[in-house]
């Protein structure tokens, strides 16, 4: 009977502990004491991340063999390259909470795993590969920007590193955009065309509104989230809308309106079943996302095979020279 | 090796069972520093897995490196690395922090005199 009181009692004493050091500032390392819930949220939220970095090179590959230039060519395998390196940097980061990244992989692998809605959208034309750029990584880089001061400290110094990349893939993107904006009405039209479909998708990618989403209270509380999802979405809205002006684009919103008394760009209504349609799988790539994903695995076996063998056959003659 | 193993550690840091190589399942976890120029500290980046130690390196220039970051790398099994730990922080540091005659603004200096 005993027992179980003081075991309740250390626990409180332990969360209130943790909670005063969320609240001074300080950042939570691997082996501090957390809350079981904080680190679940951490694993959950972090391996989503990493899986979203890892699926977003299969829209953005689809385009590799397609570019119309050697520049072009170059810029986009070096921003697909990138993407895996942030998965890899999250994965590491995840790990530190006592997973193994060979476990979160097979749960992407086998549909368990959740990963950004964005990106089971088809690339249709080239100038995906611009509006993806401008957009898809602008409102990754909105997003990142506020987790780089993330309580968890492995998590905040992965975005960190993340977010100096990123920089580069929504110039190139933007780079795009202005250069077909400034091309033949054929190529200003598949430009609009693009930013018409993946607008709507974007504005999404910041999550559920905030009165609909069942984790924001508690991240917010413990400084794993600095910002609200409607927070940030607004934020992207007002430093994207004027880039869009400034090439010449419509943005397909009929409400999208200035606010002079809040000094935002006020936007319409998101369509939320749309976007929790893809989350539960329906979206219009989920299948073919996934397909990819694991045929990508699959075809890597030899070199993982391959390494394997070659480090044992290294340490035999290694061990047979001593 | 599961998810029900969840024994926090440092960044990267196994279990022991971790150092096993196969091909099918996960590669032993190596610790990278790099240096981000010369006569600049080797620093923290974060970590790879690969076979053996020149798998590492090449992963490790590969994941952070690509940019010029980096003009020399370390790579460390994390099963190496010794770390202090959180709850015994303020014992353990103790004896290093009560000691304000060890920092300069303990000494007074004659007033008007720059030097210092």
């Amino acid at each position: 009977m005993e027992q179980p009181i003081t075991a309740q009692a250390d626990e409180s004493a332990l969360v209130a502990a943790f909670e005063a050091r969320i609240a001074a500032g300080e950042s939570i390392e691997p082996k501090d004491w957390m809350p079981e819930r904080y680190r679940k949220q951490l694993v959950r939220m972090m391996s989503q991340h990493a899986h979203s970095e890892v699926v977003g090179m299969l829209p953005e590959g689809n385009w590799i063999t397609r570019a119309p230039s050697l520049r072009r060519k170059m810029s986009l395998i070096a921003k697909v390259q990138d993407e895996a390196g942030h998965g890899l940097y999250i994965y590491c980061g995840t790990e530190t909470l006592g997973v193994d990244r060979h476990e979160l992989l097979e749960q992407l692998l086998d549909g368990r795993a959740k990963y950004s809605s964005i990106f089971n959208y088809p690339t249709l034309s080239w100038a995906d590969m611009g509006v993806i750029g401008w957009l898809v990584d602008g409102a990754a880089i909105v997003n990142q920007t506020i987790l780089a001061k993330t309580s968890y400290g492995p998590y905040a110094r992965a975005m960190v590193r993340i977010c100096k990349e990123e920089n580069f893939h929504k110039r190139q993107g933007y780079e795009i955009c202005a250069t077909l904006a400034n091309g033949t009405p054929a190529q200003r039209a598949m430009l609009q065309e693009a930013v018409d479909r993946i607008w709507w998708p974007a504005l999404m990618m910041f999550g559920p509104s905030d009165t609909d989403s069942p984790n924001s209270a508690e991240l917010l509380k413990w400084r794993v989230k600095r910002k609200t999802n409607d927070e940030l979405r607004q934020r992207f809205v007002n430093l994207t809308v004027p880039q869009a002006i400034a090439i010449g684009l419509t943005l397909p919103d009929p409400d999208l309106r200035f606010d002079e008394s809040t000094g935002n760009w006020e936007f319409g209504e998101i369509d939320w079943t749309e976007f929790f349609q893809v989350i539960k799988g329906e979206g219009p790539c989920n299948r073919e996302r996934l397909a990819a994903r694991n045929q990508a695995h699959a075809d890597g076996a030899w070199v993982r095979e391959a390494a394997a063998a070659h480090a044992a056959k290294q340490q035999r003659s290694s061990t047979q020279a001593a | 090796m599961s998810t029900t193993d969840t024994t926090p550690r440092y960044e990267g840091q196994l279990p022991a069972d971790g150092l096993t190589v196969t091909g099918a399942t996960q590669w032993p976890l190596w610790e990278v520093f790099t240096q981000a120029g010369k006569g600049a500290p080797h620093e923290h980046a974060g970590s790879v897995h690969a076979t053996d130690a020149e798998h590492a390196m090449q992963n490790a220039r590969d994941v952070y490196a690509r940019r010029g970051e980096a003009v020399s790398l370390w790579v460390v099994p994390a099963t190496a690395i010794v770390a202090s730990a959180p709850g015994d922080a303020g014992p353990f540091f103790d004896p290093g922090n009560d000691k304000a005659y060890r920092h300069p603004q303990f000494y007074k200096v004659p007033r008007g005199v720059r030097v210092f």
